[in-house]
């Protein structure tokens, strides 16, 4: 199940190598000569303001978006789109009543939902079970999608997404929408998993608490420059006021951080529970979270 | 008395056998349509597109006019109305917003301009009102020849794109993440779908198509959620509603679609009332559901 052999005969490639990455638009200019590697089996967050290109990084990384200047590289090969080495998994939608799937078919698209035709392969039942168990959705296996709460369909999610034994994943605000046990389930799932299997996990988030203790190093973007190290170096108020060129402090409080002061104004419509001011700020009630950390 | 006249206008199975051999055509292209009907209402349903196919079919409606008129012949026209409908809808409204609206403004065009070729065509009347609601007039030779090569190109490209289209149907951006051409089968399923439609005015008439294209799936749907068992359903309801309200409709005077599309219907109310009792019963498909589900509700 774990193909680490196969990854080390890859030369060791890291799973994602961005040199000198620049993306534009327009005169707009989202990041500017960044350089990141991910090696396998690392946990990055990458953090910044709504606006600050976060999705489109990913966007790059799947060969959705070309970049204005630099190179990408995943598993030390170009990128192409619809790269089997790259697993993905989207922010929480919830599906509609019409949608004709059960956790196990949702699970199963990773597996040959690319492939033409309809009928599935025999080894596929197989390799769904093995899956579902995986993320621990064998419980709700032939349940159908629509009337899974959140976290569950999250679950799933990542259990698609792990179908093609990536080399990378991709998390794009997969928290958002979900309450605090379930994220903390959906990060420590992914948590688990990619020091089993050694793949590299770059994860968009606008509040980088759930993964605070999990993160090897963040990525912070902002107003086209960026910065890269652990938690520690990055999250602090001198760094993030150097990075937005304005005064920005960054507070510690029971084991959770908060950036106070970034001066965008720009904010996504979904995440209600900080506003301009208040960048990563959490705002739960911290009992609810120790109630969290007793499961 | 009164009612009695009534229930035979309706019902009338004088002569059955000599009309059924009669009527042979009609038949299997019902038993065609509820096929086609059943298979391509799924994706209508999980692509949430029911407005959409009621656009596309008066826009088929318009084409079917417009043969008439010109003598290009009513499938051929109804194939080109249905097809430039569907690919306008399908490239002006890739989000669903946009559709619904590209949908509103082209129907009432394409049933104005199909009552104005009505209007001047000089023929017979029947034919002109069979568009609008259906027709049980023996469809001939060529025309059930035409039919049925259509519903063999829809059948192949179904089966050829199932899956991805499920996909794209279901999570456009994880399966364009994953390499599936989601632009591109948006343009195939439009134009299966505008064939599909073609087709179905035929017979059901422009005004009903909803109840083949969308009844037969949103019944199944109502009962199951396997990608294997809501296909099979689907075109089980199609094909009773189909076959079922021809052979009711063959002995009366009565057009063929009220016949159709009460039996779609009465399936569906079927339908709905199972899943009503099913959820009232608790059945919901989990194992083990008291150890697994509470468990991460009682922190929430």
């Amino acid at each position: 199940m774990i193909d680490l052999q196969s990854r080390e005969g890859a030369g060791g490639a890291p799973a994602l190598e961005l040199r000198g990455a620049t993306l534009r638009f327009d005169r707009r200019t989202l990041w500017n000569g960044l350089d990141l590697e991910v090696k396998p089996g690392e946990f990055i967050a990458v953090l910044g303001a709504n606006g600050s290109g976060k999705t489109s990084l990913l966007r790059v990384i799947l060969g959705r978006q070309k970049l204005s200047a630099g190179e990408v590289r995943v598993g030390g090969e170009p990128v192409t789109a619809g790269n089997p080495r790259i697993g993905y998994v989207p922010q929480q939608k919830l599906a509609d009543e019409g949608t004709p799937l059960r956790a196990r078919d949702l699970v199963g698209l990773g597996i040959d939902g690319r492939t033409w035709g309809f009928l599935p392969s025999r080894a596929k039942r197989a390799k769904v079970d093995r899956l579902l168990a995986d993320v621990g959705a064998t419980a709700y296996a032939d349940v159908p999608v629509a009337t899974l709460s959140g976290g569950e369909q999250q679950r799933l999610r990542i259990g698609q997404a792990l179908a093609s034994d990536p080399d990378l994943l991709l998390a794009d605000e997969p928290l958002a929408s979900l309450d605090l046990a379930n994220q903390r389930a959906v990060s420590e799932l992914i948590d688990r998993h990619r020091r089993q299997r050694g793949f590299g996990v770059l994860f968009v988030t606008h509040d980088v608490n759930p993964v605070l203790g999990m993160v090897d190093r963040v990525l912070y973007l902002a107003g086209g420059r960026f910065k890269v190290g652990t938690p520690d170096e990055v999250l602090r108020s001198e760094v993030l006021s150097d990075l937005y060129g304005s005064p920005v402090d960054v507070l510690r409080a029971r084991g959770r951080i908060i950036v106070v002061g970034t001066p965008d104004g720009g904010h996504a419509p979904h995440d209600e529970h900080h506003d301009a001011g208040h960048q990563e700020v959490c705002d739960h009630d911290p009992e609810a979270e120790t109630q969290a950390v007793a499961l | 008395m009164h009612l009695t006249d009534l229930w035979n206008q309706i019902f009338d199975f004088t002569d059955y056998g000599q009309l059924l051999v009669l009527l042979r055509n009609s038949v299997i292209a019902g038993a065609v349509l509820g096929l086609l009907g059943g298979l391509i209402g799924v994706f209508v349903m999980s692509r949430d597109m029911a407005f959409a196919v009621h656009g596309i079919s008066e826009l088929s409606f318009a084409g079917a006019s417009a043969g008439l008129l010109l003598g290009v012949g009513v499938v051929q026209g109804s194939i080109i109305g249905s097809l430039v409908a569907a690919l306008l809808i399908g490239v002006l409204g890739s989000r669903a917003r946009d559709r619904n609206s590209v949908t509103a403004v082209l129907m009432p065009f394409g049933l104005g301009l199909g009552i104005l070729c009505l209007a001047l065509y000089p023929g017979r009347s029947a034919n002109k009102f069979g568009l609008l609601t259906g027709q049980i007039v023996a469809i001939d030779d060529p025309q059930i020849g035409w039919l049925i090569a259509i519903a063999v190109v829809v059948l192949i490209g179904l089966a050829i794109v199932w899956r991805p289209l499920t996909f794209a149907s279901i999570d456009a951006d994880v399966a364009a993440a994953r390499g599936v051409p989601v632009r591109a089968l948006s343009i195939v399923f439009m134009l299966l779908l505008g064939l599909t439609v073609a087709v179905s005015v035929q017979i059901v008439g422009a005004l009903l198509v909803l109840s083949i294209l969308v009844t037969p799936a949103a019944a199944a749907l109502k009962l199951s959620s396997s990608p294997l068992v809501v296909p099979l359903l689907s075109v089980a309801f199609g094909v009773t509603s189909m076959v079922g309200g021809i052979l009711l409709a063959l002995g009366g005077s009565v057009p063929i679609s009220p016949y159709v599309t009460t039996i779609s219907f009465a399936i569906y109310v079927v339908c709905r009332i199972i899943a009503g009792a099913r959820r009232r019963r608790g059945v919901s498909g989990r194992r083990m559901p008291v150890a697994a589900v509470p468990r991460e509700e009682v922190a929430a």
